[in-house]
């Protein structure tokens, strides 16, 4: 432990209760890696403030004696981006769990960042209000961890982002300072710290205290489930429907080996023999879903579906979902590791991506099951190896690499929702330039000026802040009433 | 009188040379679209205007993807005419006629479509910007789904010009519905009525008030609609048209009057508008979003405050958004802001030498 630590350590027990404190090497080994396993580092030390008070109070301290310090909600992030720093503090908000206040008639929540996302939903069903972002892993990660990564899920397509459903936060800058960024009411004057905020993967402070929105219950939800001969007529499918003007809540597509790894995993029932297979919710008013039930059944017949079934009780509902949300796991039924992608194309591209995407498994013999978010161009390939076998881990890595890199050459990005915390720091100046990454660093300059907050994490190399260019002052103004003519 | 040289560059490149020269010369300077709300916003003099109107192409237009790139100098209007070709829309209203792409996003004006879609905070995918020293940065992308670094489009809207000048901006688009029915009533307990519309699970598109009036839009298939708006109508009465209400979607004061934003928690409705017609403010926006407009004739500096008290019961603000020159000089413009040390932290990262519209925005920025 760096002197540093020691003293965070100091002061961490003085604020925090006992067991909220952790230096025993055995108990810090469980928190060395988050959702991505295969990054593993053990934290210095491991704090786990129960409240803002307390969390300010260390992230001072750090602050002080310029210790790193990392957050973490629950820890199922898959880009590495709570991993911890071998000589910093992790702060952990898991005993930060209360929920502050439901007001239907404000359609607002506020939440502490450690409470999980569906306990929000459950919280406001009685209301007749839900928390609309759902990431798959939403039974289990917390708000705060939403809030850093801008969690999707499969409902974004119509509802949006986290980004589009928080409205206020108490964050703890670097500095261990409290501030309160938006308000409940929206549009807050001043910049929009918050937007910055959301989605800056822990790099630029902790939020303690979140404020979202709560969406009305839909009067009528329709799931179906329908069987392709291929992807490209499933794609087909997904383009006719967006062309007809009609949003789903949501649109996912799953491939012939996902299918066959749903199958084997959890028994879903998929159209047997079917290449790919949609899942399509329609949501709202019950007149208008039945409308857009009837066009989305006919553009699927004209492209191909072979099998249709329509969910409408929850029991049905969920036994179509229950294979799609699986599919990360269940790709553990036909490979002993995986890796899990995350890349966005425009919807248009779907058909030369996924093509190059099967020539690149057919050269390299890197098997790639395919699951998306198929409404907004979401990609989560899923690239199959054995640790075991010499020289297969490396070949996955770079099939998945070269996936991202045909996502950035179809306009796409390197991540849609995962983040790009550890894992792919190295892809952000394939998508960005110099100038870009620069601009970027400029916010956390500001914010977070000794670089302590997540370190290491988005950005490929750290911006030295306080490196302002030269301040000269010209000539009067007065005298260059003639510049336009420059032009 | 200071003489305002304007330059009207006609690329990104050029306006980089602009703000280059600029900084060079040690000059401010002021980015405008078409000018139509300049004076929103503490007043500047700037040594350079910088205006954008020359840059007014909408550069790529996909449809499949639902996405439209534009110039900053690009009426907001020629966008949604273009857009509109392929059925869809971009969902910003023209609050104010002639508006312009980097206005919107600069001044984060907002109308009825909100309540459905948010502002130009929840629609802008991706930014090109000119930032203080010269330098081109883009942020985003051309896809709706990126969380790829930090979102710096959020931090340019609604940032009056402060930050950087937006040259070029990326958009996620929305169909067009086949239908829109507006359910307009006079309802004897407005607070109530937008209280019942507002829970009711007929998902209103926007919920917009007017004095005594309330009008509901509905939007969505033929069939659909016309059940829904009869939902609304059999829920607070009301008259169905399918044309909006002329005052729809448009800012309630005249030359010369002082327009206010104000925004609260929903439930504050009531007390809100009892505080305006206290002070004999007429309002108009989206009470179901809890943001509207309010117009005040005279007596500026006592009703802002007894708004801002009423605001402030709701967590909500209110900002002088227009007023007169001798108005903005005796009251505080923009009122109390939070984190406004993290703010000027911002500032200073973006543009150390307070080059971009000074004293234009909160505390001085």
């Amino acid at each position: 432990m760096t002197p540093g630590v020691e003293a965070v350590a100091r002061r961490a027990r003085e604020v925090v209760p006992a067991d909220g404190v952790v230096d025993d090497p055995a108990r810090l080994r469980t928190y060395e890696c988050d959702g991505l396993a295969h990054y593993r580092v053990v934290p210095a030390l491991v704090v786990i403030p129960e409240d803002a008070d307390q969390l300010a109070a260390v992230v001072r301290a750090c602050a002080e004696h310029r210790v790193p310090f990392v957050a973490r909600g629950s820890g199922t992030g898959l880009s590495g981006g709570a991993l911890p720093h071998a000589e910093g503090v992790l702060v952990v908000t898991s005993r930060m769990r209360a929920i502050r206040a439901v007001r239907r008639d404000d359609q607002r929540a506020v939440v502490e960042p450690g409470v999980i996302n569906l306990d929000v939903t459950r919280a406001a069903t009685p209301y007749g209000y839900y928390y609309a972002p759902d990431p798959s892993s939403q039974q289990i990660c917390s708000i705060g961890g939403n809030v850093a990564e801008n969690s999707g899920g499969a409902h974004c397509l119509k509802y949006g982002f986290t980004t589009n459903h928080v409205l206020a936060a108490d964050f703890v800058t670097a500095d261990g300072d409290r501030v309160r960024l938006g308000g409940g009411a929206p549009d807050s004057p001043g910049y929009d710290l918050l937007g910055a905020v959301v989605g800056s993967e822990g790099t630029l402070g902790i939020v303690t205290e979140v404020t979202v929105r709560l969406v009305r219950l839909p009067e009528e939800v329709r799931t179906l489930l329908v069987g392709f001969g291929s992807t490209d007529q499933a794609g087909a499918a997904v383009s006719a429907i967006i062309a007809a003007g009609v949003v789903p809540a949501a649109i996912e597509m799953m491939d012939e080996l996902a299918i066959e790894a749903a199958e084997e995993a959890v028994h879903c029932g998929y159209p047997e023999g079917a290449g790919a297979v949609l899942v399509i919710e329609l949501d709202g008013p019950a007149v208008e879903v039945e409308a857009e039930y009837a066009a989305v059944e006919r553009l699927c017949r004209d492209n191909g579906a072979f099998e249709q079934r329509v969910a409408t009780d929850p029991a049905e509902r969920a036994l179509i979902w229950k294979g799609r949300k699986s599919a990360f796991a269940a790709v553990g039924r036909i490979s002993p590791d995986y890796i899990v992608q995350d890349g966005v194309i425009p919807r248009t591209a779907l058909p030369q991506v996924l093509a190059a995407i099967a020539e690149l498994s057919a050269t390299s013999g890197v098997r790639v099951a395919n699951v998306f978010h198929a409404g907004d161009g979401n990609l989560h390939p899923l690239v199959l190896f054995d640790e075991a076998r010499p020289g297969e881990a490396e070949a996955a890595e770079e099939v998945s690499g070269a996936i991202l890199d045909l996502c950035i050459s179809h306009g796409g990005s390197i991540t849609g929702e995962h983040g790009v915390g550890m894992d792919k720091a190295k892809f952000m100046p394939r998508m960005y330039d110099e100038a870009d990454l620069d601009t970027m660093q400029l916010v956390r300059c500001a914010f977070d000026p000794q670089s302590i907050a997540n370190p290491g994490k988005v950005f490929p190399t750290p911006r030295l802040c306080g490196e302002v260019p030269g301040r000269h002052k010209g000539a009067h103004p007065a005298q260059e009433a003639g510049l336009a003519e420059v032009f | 009188m200071t003489t305002v040289a304007v330059a009207r560059p006609s690329t990104t490149a050029e306006v980089a040379e602009v703000l280059r020269d600029a900084a060079a010369r040690g000059h401010t300077v002021v980015p405008t679209g078409r000018g139509t709300k300049l004076s929103w916003g503490m007043p500047v003099e700037p040594d350079v205007l910088v205006d954008l109107s020359g840059m007014d192409r909408v550069v790529d237009h996909q449809a499949g993807d639902l996405i439209v790139v534009a110039e900053a100098g690009a009426r907001l209007a020629d966008v949604q005419a273009l857009v509109g070709g392929a059925r869809q829309r971009l969902a910003l209203d023209e609050t104010v006629p002639g508006a312009s792409i980097g206005g919107t996003i600069a001044t984060n004006a907002s109308g009825p479509q909100r309540l459905l879609a948010g502002t130009a905070r929840d629609l802008l995918i991706g930014v090109t910007v000119v930032r203080a020293d010269g330098v081109v940065a883009k942020a985003g992308g051309r896809v709706v789904k990126n969380v790829a670094g930090y979102d710096v489009g959020k931090l340019m809207v609604g940032s009056f010009g402060t930050l950087a000048v937006v040259t070029e901006a990326v958009f996620r688009l929305h169909p067009e519905p086949e239908a829109r029915r507006w359910v307009s009533v006079e309802p004897d307990d407005l607070p109530d009525a937008v209280r019942a519309v507002v829970h009711s699970q007929a998902a209103p598109w926007a919920v917009e008030v007017d004095g005594g009036t309330l009008s509901v839009l509905l939007g969505g298939r033929t069939d659909g609609v016309d059940a829904r708006a009869r939902t609304i109508a059999d829920l607070v009465g009301g008259d169905v048209s399918s044309t909006a209400p002329p005052w729809w979607g448009t800012c309630p004061w005249a030359e010369g009057e002082t327009g206010l934003k104000i925004t609260f928690l929903l439930s504050g409705l009531r007390d809100v508008l009892a505080a305006a017609a206290d002070v004999g403010a007429r309002v108009r926006g989206s009470a179901g979003s809890g943001v509207v407009h309010a117009a005040v004739a005279d007596g500026v500096p006592d009703a802002l405050a007894r708004l801002r008290e009423a605001a402030a019961r709701h967590d909500g603000t209110v900002v002088v958004v227009d007023a007169p020159p001798e108005v903005k000089a005796a009251v505080d413009v923009w009122g109390p802001v939070p984190a406004l040390d993290l703010m000027r932290r911002v500032k200073r990262e973006f543009d150390p030498d307070h080059r971009l519209s000074p004293g234009r925005f909160v505390g001085g920025i």
